[in-house]
């Protein structure tokens, strides 16, 4: 086993996803600790030019028609070859619908241990988990070999990860990737609906709290005073209430608003990796314990629908004052 | 006929205060109040889609818990045929692995077509467990999956990329998929159904081999978020608190 940390790059359509450069940031401090280099894993089909951005010290590159686009059986015969010559000290995976499909998986085809939901590596090179939403936290410490980590973003800024300086390439000869078991068959692009909710300036989202479809028009009255747009964490989404192309965070939407009003949204991670660069966030739900009071400038605890009425009357008669 | 089988497990209820045992490692999981994993909830629902479909029988796998027989009676009263009691869970969680050794030798034997569990469960620190349970079957495994079809050898499948798009996937069967969100939500049974499943399905128990508590990587210590920066709290009646906001929204310039 030598001391590099390595990391998965994850890219899509073309481009770097931001959980790459978070990786970068997470790496390079257990690259401190631990003493190796950080190393950059780029699957891909003429894709070598991806590794540009990256602020690792060497990508190691391997080029095949059935790594264009990441499906978990090319990408895990491809990572089983690759770590098996390298034996890193560590591999990093985001937590996200990619990285999920294949760490698990290695880890058990591999028996290197895996540790979940890592947010943060701390000087002494320990890792800090997030679980159970965010009202959990773990740490841990790497196991005495190749341990994998998946990653959420939280703990680092993506520009943390990137760099200018173009890192060294080490090309790695693809295995046999014949028969494949699992193939994409097609993009179905987002339906972009009427709006592109991540150009919103103002956003009213709503969560599990919202309790009933028909409820969700007070929220649609209170987007509307402010000029902005309602949109969603996942429960809502998998009721069919709102249409897929208003998900925020994981698997949906990053949102930048001036403005983000949440309502009964409890605020897991999953949720708030998509919200956390708004500018202000206005957090309204009913358990004082909530994690989106953590991310949010303002926070009422209350039973949103005692609050709704009187907040909507307010805003009325204000706006109402004003054009008078 | 398609053979599915479900795992479902509970997992704490995010709604309670949670607490940590003794040991600061684990949760303490004495007076914690567990429910279904909301992703095997879309999973069994995904299942119980399919054999109203196309015809399949459904057995669903829950490692024992407080309120268990409930949960499965439940999934008999939306459509499922058989169902499972895993045993032999004792007071710590055990690591995925060994839950997917126990369970990979118990689904060999029935031969699926198609294993589903709910892709994540919140609790998870030693990787999630479907990909993990693939593994150890050689089936292949794709996960965050909204909707899937079967037809001959092959299941179509729609899983979710990065920022909200969508691929339609072609897995060959027999295969693991971790499920996302179901084609329909959850459906909703009536109470007295699931009485009526008490009195006329059973529960098989398995015993299961011996579970592993601890997977390489040592967990320090497990504890409660130091309250961070945390929101300025309004305080007040909901009118005082309705003021406040709109105060703020007229500071950013927004009324």
């Amino acid at each position: 086993m030598t001391q590099d940390i390595f990391l998965l790059i994850e890219h899509i359509q073309g481009q770097v996803s931001d959980i790459s450069y978070i990786m970068t940031a997470a790496a390079r401090k257990l690259a401190q600790k631990e003493g190796g280099s950080v190393i950059g894993i780029l699957l891909g089909s003429g894709a070598e030019h991806l590794k540009d951005t990256l602020a690792v010290d060497k990508v190691i590159y391997c080029d095949h028609p059935a790594l264009a686009e990441f499906t978990s059986d090319a990408y895990e015969r491809t990572l089983v070859s690759l770590l098996t010559e390298y034996s890193p000290r560590a591999v990093l995976f985001g937590n996200t619908t990619l990285g999920a499909d294949v760490s698990s998986s290695l880890s058990t085809n591999m028996e290197f241990p895996i540790v979940s939901s890592c947010i943060e590596v701390t000087e002494s090179g320990s890792l800090i988990s997030q679980i159970c939403g965010g009202k959990i936290m773990v740490e841990s410490q790497l196991a005495d070999k190749t341990t994998l980590i998946t990653v959420n973003p939280g703990g680092y800024k993506p520009e943390a990860g990137q760099s200018d300086s173009t890192p060294e390439t080490i090309k790695f000869s693809p295995p046999d990737l014949e028969n494949l078991k699992v193939k994409l068959s097609q993009y179905i692009e987002p339906d972009i609906g009427d709006v592109d909710i991540s150009q919103e300036k103002v956003l009213v989202g709503i969560g599990r709290g919202i309790q009933r479809e028909d409820n969700i028009e007070l929220a649609e009255k209170l987007a509307e005073l402010l000029g902005g747009e309602v949109c969603a964490s996942r429960p809502v989404i998998d009721q069919g209430w709102l249409p897929t192309s208003r998900l925020v965070g994981k698997s949906g939407k990053t949102v930048k608003p001036n403005l983000y009003i949440s309502l009964g949204i409890s605020g897991a991670t999953e949720h708030t990796e998509g919200v956390i660069d708004s500018k202000t966030i206005i957090a309204i739900n009913s358990d004082p314990d909530a994690p989106i009071f953590d991310i949010a400038q303002y926070g009422i605890e209350v039973d949103l629908f005692d609050l709704i009425d009187p907040l909507l009357e307010q805003i009325e008669s204000v706006k109402n004052e004003s054009s008078g | 006929m398609t053979e599915i089988v479900v795992i479902a497990r509970l997992v704490p209820d995010l709604v309670e205060e949670l607490e940590i045992a003794p040991s600061g490692t684990a949760l303490d999981l004495s007076w914690l109040r567990v429910i279904i994993n909301e992703f095997d909830n879309h999973a069994i629902e995904q299942a119980i889609i399919l054999k109203e479909r196309s015809g399949a029988t459904v057995t669903i796998i829950s490692p024992e818990a407080e309120g268990v027989e409930d949960m499965l009676f439940t999934t008999a009263a939306k459509g499922a045929d058989r169902l499972i009691k895993l045993t032999g869970i004792g007071e710590e969680k055990p690591t995925n692995l060994s839950l997917a050794q126990t369970l990979a030798t118990m689904i060999k034997e029935m031969n699926p077509d198609l294993v589903l569990n709910g892709v994540q469960a919140h609790d998870d620190i030693t990787g999630d467990l479907a990909p993990q349970l693939a593994q150890l079957l050689d089936m292949p495994y794709v996960g965050y999956i909204s909707g899937v079809s079967l037809d001959g050898g092959k299941a179509k499948a729609y899983k979710e990329y990065p920022g909200g798009i969508l691929a339609e996937m072609e897995i060959n069967l027999p295969a693991v998929l971790g499920i996302q969100s179901s084609e329909e939500p959850p459906r909703y049974v009536a109470i007295s159904k699931v009485r009526q499943m008490m009195n006329s399905t059973s529960i098989e128990e398995i015993q299961s081999s011996e579970l592993e508590t601890e997977s390489g990587v040592v967990i320090k210590r497990m504890y409660l978020p130091e309250a961070a920066e945390r929101a300025e709290m309004l305080e007040g009646d909901e009118k005082e608190v309705a003021t406040k906001i709109t105060s703020i929204l007229q500071d950013l310039g927004l009324l």
